[in-house]
């Protein structure tokens, strides 16, 4: 399968810049055509990640959070959200539908919502080193489109 | 303005506005529940018909919403719900917490 567009983006971890994250990774994926639904998909699968490394990758400090995108001849979207802050001890527990270690007013459902808004999500992550998050979304060939 | 609200009775709506995120929850959840101490209302509606995206901080605001008005019993309706948003409430469940209604 061949890599055939890419971009990088980094940006400081301040939550004014979730929308435009999640804004830009939609504009990237716009090349594949895809529909109103599977880029709002992209959107909201993006925001909940970059908001885990704001709100818990980096807690009260500001960090770089690095995104990156490739699109395949597949015509699959693939973004990597990385930050280098506290990591996750327990991944499997992590992702857990309802699971929050902040409570208040968050859910617990940002893990849920990626898994649900993509086709395929990978998380890796180490203790006081950071955490990386693959999303990974196939935007269906449409008749008329360039990549049908 | 992220939010607007009109009173009518017993009944206090409020006019969400924009993109409900972790960015924006925060000045939206003050407003609404300024609006619920003042006016103690039996039924809180949510309207979203100007709201473009929600994510799960937007989850987090109805769960917060719901568990302030079952202290005195009032209902919970939320309206104007794009597709979208539809979509990510229902896979959170939250037609057990509000109605939910979508936009016309
Ligand atoms: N980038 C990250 N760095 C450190 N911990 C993380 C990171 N992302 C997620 N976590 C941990 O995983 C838990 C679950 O994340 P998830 O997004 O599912 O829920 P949440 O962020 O707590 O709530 P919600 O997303 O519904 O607002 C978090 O509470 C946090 O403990
Ligand atoms: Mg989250």
């Amino acid at each position: 399968m061949e890599i055939i567009n890419k971009f990088q983006l980094t940006i400081l971890s301040r939550s004014a810049n979730e929308g435009f994250a999640r804004s830009t990774v939609a504009a990237f994926a716009s090349q594949l055509d895809p529909t109103l639904e599977e880029i709002s998909d992209i959107k909201t699968a993006v925001s909940e990640a970059v908001t885990n490394c704001i709100v818990h990758g980096y807690q009260n400090e500001f960090g770089k959070i690095y995104i990156s995108g490739e699109i395949t001849s597949s015509g699959e979207l693939r973004v990597k959200i990385r930050d280098k802050g506290c990591g996750i001890e327990n991944i499997e527990k992590a992702m857990e539908p309802l699971f929050t270690t902040v409570g208040g007013e968050r859910a617990g459902l940002g893990f849920a919502v990626m898994e649900s808004f993509t086709d395929r999500i990978k998380v890796r992550s180490t203790v006081g080193k950071g955490t990386t998050v693959l999303l990974v979304k196939r935007i269906k060939p449409r008749f008329g489109s360039k990549n049908g | 303005m992220l939010t607007k609200t009109q009173v009518t009775g017993e009944v206090v709506t409020v006019y969400l506005k924009g993109e409900l995120d972790h960015h924006t929850a925060r000045r939206m959840r003050e407003a609404i529940d300024a609006a619920v101490e003042l006016n103690m209302p039996s039924l809180l509606v949510l309207d979203f018909s100007e709201v473009g995206f929600m994510d799960s901080s937007g989850i987090g605001l109805v769960m917060g919403r719901y568990r302030i008005l079952s202290k005195t019993g009032a209902q919970l309706h939320i309206q104007g719900l794009s597709p979208a948003i539809y979509k990510i409430m229902r896979l959170a469940g939250m037609e057990r917490l509000a109605t939910l209604q979508s936009k016309a």
